[in-house]
């Protein structure tokens, strides 16, 4: 195995350079299917983080990954799957998406995130699972290896207009699950 | 890119409080002393550390954004060995020249810069995505809050994209960026940089990085360059002045490859068609 090449920090000049027209729009709001998935990008102060950038990277409602080029020229009917979203100066991001399908049955749907910042001085990967499926989640390789204060990290939850609230905490009592990979 | 506005730009010099007091020699003790650790570390047989460390004090925007709790180790799953896919409808051919999106010249030295992106088993990553920004020639961002007071230039907006080709070569066309002062301490500067973007054939290999410019004289004093705590590593972000890349009458060239990190789904493929 080669040595990878180190990361660094994104720094605080991304914002006119990764963000683009409909970024963190994997559907149009008007897509049937179309959910919100929202939250709030916090530091260890608790303090909302202004300059956080979010990708998300998913397979479709049906479960399957999707390998079509448009991510960054959204045609408006193609799901790509991926998207990004910078945040806004109250440490929000809103991705407008699917929710997930299972990958294989029985397993519980999740999104893959990578969170960058200012401040931060490599990507961070995460997931966030969708909440409905119980025995799917109890059943995860990742959730069940996590205690339950951990494991809640990662779990979205479902608001009564059927939103996804996520909220990112990079560091505290609260701090959510960030992965390491094989290879790495 | 978004039109810059009030909703998408970033207040670049926010510190922490009481950290613009903080001078050049306080900073560089507090490297050196992390350093020193590190390389008693590896004098006892420690592993070698290619990758920044997430916790580096001297970096002061760190301190609050680091995990405090050690990286969960996972498997990667369906689509975390995966990434997504990009075409030619995301990527025009010309964006890889930054010299070109207005009207003139941009003001600078025009560089080209053109590596290979290969996985970690040295493998070329094909038709992927590779995005860089960086500061003008006078060490200048396009965005509202970089209150650098060196010019902007109206020819230069130091964002480009392209695709890797068959053989995992990028290649762009751009002008050297200057270094720039930064609020982290007092007399603080970036050495020169591009930011570079890379996705690989699993999403475990996002990467943001920079790369740098080969002997600069801020490498030393720079916190966020000196977060890699080997020097090993931390040559690796350096680009190699290449006259096989430099062109006639034209532009100088640099070079630089990068490695991604083990690709998951390669190494399971190789196991299904060995059984
Ligand atoms: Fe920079």
């Amino acid at each position: 195995m080669k040595p990878a090449t180190p990361g660094q920090t994104v720094g605080p000049f991304f914002g006119y350079a990764l963000p683009y027209d409909k970024d963190s729009e994997l559907v149009s709001r008007a897509h049937p299917g179309a959910v919100r998935l929202h939250g709030t990008v916090y530091d260890g102060a608790g303090n909302p983080i202004p300059d956080a950038l979010l990708e998300i990277w998913q397979p479709d409602d049906t479960g399957r990954v999707v390998q079509r080029s448009g991510s960054l020229v959204r045609d408006g009917y193609t799901f790509t799957g991926w998207g990004r979203e910078a945040v806004d100066n109250e440490g929000h991001y809103t991705f407008t998406t699917l929710n997930p399908g299972a990958t294989e049955a029985g397993r519980a749907p999740f999104i893959a995130v990578v969170v960058l910042a200012r401040g931060l001085m490599n990507k961070l990967h995460t997931r966030v699972y969708l909440p409905e499926d119980a025995a799917a989640l109890a059943a995860d390789p990742l959730l069940a290896a996590l205690p339950e204060d951990r494991r809640r990290t990662l779990v979205a939850t479902r608001e009564a207009n059927g939103d996804l609230l996520w909220d990112v905490r990079l560091q505290g009592d609260d701090e959510t699950v960030f992965l390491s990979f094989p290879g790495a | 890119m978004k039109p810059l506005d009030d909703e998408n730009f970033d207040d670049s010099h926010v510190v922490v409080s009481g950290a613009a007091a903080d001078t050049q020699e306080s900073i560089s003790r507090q490297i050196g002393d992390i350093h020193r650790a590190y390389a008693a570390e590896r004098a006892a047989g420690g592993p070698e550390a290619t990758q920044p460390r997430l916790d580096f004090a001297p970096y002061r925007s760190s301190i609050l954004r680091h995990p405090t709790k050690d990286l969960h180790h996972v498997d990667p799953e369906t689509i975390e060995l995966f990434s997504p896919a990009f075409g030619h409808r995301d990527v025009h051919e010309l964006e890889a020249d930054l010299t070109i999106q207005h009207n003139g010249e941009p003001m600078g030295e025009r560089i080209k810069v053109t590596g290979r992106v290969l996985d970690g088993q040295g493998r070329p990553v094909r038709n992927q995505l590779v995005e860089i920004w960086q500061a003008n020639s006078a060490g200048r961002y396009i965005h509202k809050r970089d209150q650098h007071p060196a010019p902007l230039d109206p020819n230069f907006t130091g964002v480009g994209r392209t695709l890797t080709t068959d053989d995992g070569w990028y290649e762009f066309t751009t002008i050297k960026p200057g270094p720039y002062p930064w609020k982290n301490h007092t007399n603080a500067w970036r050495p020169a940089h591009i930011h570079f973007s890379l996705f690989g054939t699993d999403f475990t290999q996002r990467m943001i990085t920079q790369m740098y410019f080969p002997g600069d004289p801020l490498f030393g004093l720079d916190p966020i360059y000196q977060s890699i705590t080997d020097q090993n590593a931390r040559d690796r972000l350096v680009a190699t002045y290449d006259h096989n890349v430099t062109t006639h009458e034209w532009a100088t060239g640099y070079r630089w490859d990068i490695v991604l990190t083990g690709s998951n789904r390669t190494w399971m493929e190789e196991e299904d068609t060995d059984q």
